[in-house]
């Protein structure tokens, strides 16, 4: 993992100390909410629907068994017991009071975290694949990249007013578990001969203009991956829509120039910018490097008891390969069914913690699906980190099915949620464990969404499903084909939304469709794909 | 109805303009009608309050209740913690919210 050196720890440092006096000068009225709203923004603590929510940044949703047990206490210090794992990887507090907010951010800076730039319109968090660095099917760890780009982002000048949010995923391997051609530029590294390089994939995006981004590099050289990245920035902000919020996304700039007159652009300043030398020296990036390539101590190839079957269901939905013998990825989920997804409590944080240190090399991931990975777990030992996760309410085996959905906080935390997408997730997800339906549907992604921004990614749901606000009442719409893995593709909706217990009869419907027409081995999103979308239709409307 | 909500500069709280004071109880807001803006200036300017703002309410059991959900989701606390709300004890208070 990266540890900060006493550059990053002094950044950090300062612009806690910097809060501090700007929160303490908020709090004696010597600055206005307006001239304090932006300074807040820009350290992650935002005013939600019922106090102050502070963003923590996890870079690429990679963090320590001891950053865990940080935010733990953060959640039990400053919050009330609990921590809110996102769709960005991150972490969000909900219940934080501004007295207490330069000391909370003192204590994350004490375990190399922060929570900069997770607000306003700048560089947010570099997102990636949560088995990175582990996954068998990588052509390298994608995170020593993400880090790079991490380190060129942050308070970088020039992108620090952009002319909206920017968000940047990159991953290593053909399939995707990033949701990478949804962002604003996603990245893949690739292998050409013996030469790795970065596929760049821009202006992609979910919110109310949904667009899959498509590629417009197929291959930058690896030591050129900032400046190339620093073109794409530029032009951006050079001609991105500053009159409009709702046109300012790098999306509509490539949707509208056209990606080939946007590429164009790109490449004559990415031309221009190789004469600057502005590249960071390859030293750097193998310092980086280093970081990340913590050997793993040899491992018993020995493969689990399966005997009990309980055990054996969770081996098979919450387990991936490893790229090396006798390891295995585990995937905590964090979707009991009728709990609130992405929730952990304090003492769930800890128990986490300790299961990354007695299992695995002390490292766990943030999925942006809202669960937790521990990438490194000694095979023969699965077994025991099972039994452990079963009592803490960890121990849900339901990873892709129809239980492990995706639902931002809704208007039951956020003051820009139209409808609350957190009981619709537990309705369904109840609905499906009592009818026993969950297995034989196999794998599929649900999302839900408050409102049209989006966070609970239902644009890119097999089903999703967006809240919207009808002459003041909750109102839910279907939207069917949705994917952010390699498969990309855009939901579509249904047709008349649903009030909350009509979405939960509408999702069921949808997946009785999928039973009867399925073929052999098709997954749900397969059977739309091949159908359409009538035969749904008619079953929810007559 | 219109009462005033808002935040609690200091802990975030959600709070409710009583006429006197800033309380929790959305019970206890009061009928400000047309003097929404002068109050609001006030009470910002004073740092008593943060992002206040006016919403419509109707009288509930004799009590304001916020027209929209996303403000009584306010007044009570989130749906799906009820131990988190004021009222965790009242099976009735969530109806009251939807």
């Amino acid at each position: 993992m990266y540890r900060y050196d006493d550059y990053d720890q002094a950044m950090v440092d300062t612009r806690v100390a910097e809060f501090r006096d700007q929160a303490r000068r908020r709090l004696e009225g010597r600055l206005s909410e307006d001239q304090f709203k932006p300074l807040r923004l820009m350290n992650g603590l935002y005013l939600q629907l019922h106090a102050y929510m502070l963003r923590v940044a996890i870079p690429y949703g990679t963090l320590d068994a001891r950053q865990m047990r940080a935010l733990a206490d953060i959640a039990d210090n400053y919050d009330r017991g609990y921590g809110h794992f996102t769709t960005r990887q991150n972490i969000q507090y909900n219940w934080i009071k501004l007295e207490e907010a330069a000391n909370l951010l003192a204590d994350l800076a004490k375990v190399e975290m922060h929570a900069i730039q997770t607000s306003g319109n700048c560089i947010r968090n570099i997102s990636s694949d949560h088995f990175a660095g582990a996954a068998a099917d990588e052509v390298a760890d994608p995170r020593p990249y993400a880090e790079l780009l991490r380190q060129w982002s942050s308070f970088h000048p020039e992108f620090s007013a952009l002319p909206r949010k920017f968000k940047i995923a990159v991953i290593a391997s053909e399939r995707d578990r990033a949701a990478m051609r949804l962002h604003d530029i996603g990245i893949r590294i690739v292998r050409r001969g013996d030469a790795l390089g970065a596929q760049f994939w821009v202006g992609g995006g979910m919110g109310r203009t949904p667009m899959v981004a498509p590629c417009i590099r197929e291959f930058v050289p690896i030591d050129q991956l900032v400046t190339y990245s620093e073109a794409c920035l530029r032009v951006y902000n050079r001609h991105g829509r500053r009159d409009n919020k709702f046109k300012a996304r790098i999306k509509i700039l490539v949707h509208e120039l056209g990606a080939a007159e946007y590429t164009r652009q790109v490449e004559e300043e990415f031309a221009h910018l190789l004469t600057l030398g502005i590249e960071p020296p390859a030293a750097e990036l193998a310092r980086i490097a280093a970081m990340f390539d913590e050997p793993l101590e040899p491992a018993e190839s020995a493969a689990p008891d399966r005997s009990d079957p309980d055990f054996a269901l969770w081996m098979d939905r919450n387990t991936h390969p490893h790229k090396l013998p006798g390891y295995i990825s585990a995937v905590i989920s964090l979707k009991p069914v009728g709990g609130i997804p992405g929730d952990a409590t304090a003492d769930q944080m800890r128990l986490m913690a300790d299961l990354a240190e007695r299992y695995g090399n002390g490292e766990l991931r943030v999925t942006h699906t809202q669960n937790i990975v521990l990438p490194h777990v000694r095979q023969a030992e699965l077994h025991g980190l099972w039994s452990a996760l079963e009592p803490a309410g960890l121990g849900a085996a339901n990873i892709d099915t129809v239980e492990d959905i995706i639902a931002c906080p809704g208007l039951d935390y956020c003051s820009l949620a139209n409808a609350r997408s957190i009981p619709v997730a537990q309705r369904i997800a109840e609905r499906f464990a009592a009818n026993g339906r969950t297995a034989v549907l196999g794998e599929l992604k649900l999302k839900i969404s408050g409102c049209i921004n989006a966070c609970g990614h239902h644009h890119a749901g097999h089903i999703g499903i967006l809240g919207v606000d009808r002459k003041g009442t909750e109102n839910y719409q279907l939207l069917l084909g949705g994917s952010e893995a390699e498969d990309v593709s855009l939901g579509k909706i249904t047709g008349p939304g649903f009030d909350e217990t009509g979405i939960v009869d509408a999702v069921e419907t949808a997946t009785k469709v999928y039973l009867k027409e399925r073929d052999e081995g098709e997954r749900f999103l397969d059977t739309y794909r091949r159908i359409g979308m009538e035969p749904f239709k008619a079953a929810l409307y007559g | 109805m219109r009462i005033l909500t808002g935040n609690d500069l200091r802990t975030g709280a959600v709070v409710w303009w009583t006429g006197t004071f800033w309380s929790i109880h959305v019970e206890e807001a009061a009928d400000v009608v047309g003097e929404e803006d002068r109050v609001i200036g006030r009470e910002e300017a004073s740092r008593r309050v943060n992002a206040a703002y006016a919403i419509d309410a109707e009288l509930h059991d004799g009590a304001p209740r916020p027209a929209h959900i996303k403000d009584r989701i306010r007044a009570l606390g989130p749906t799906v913690r009820p131990d988190l709300t004021l009222k965790p004890a009242d099976p009735a208070a969530g109806s009251w919210v939807i």
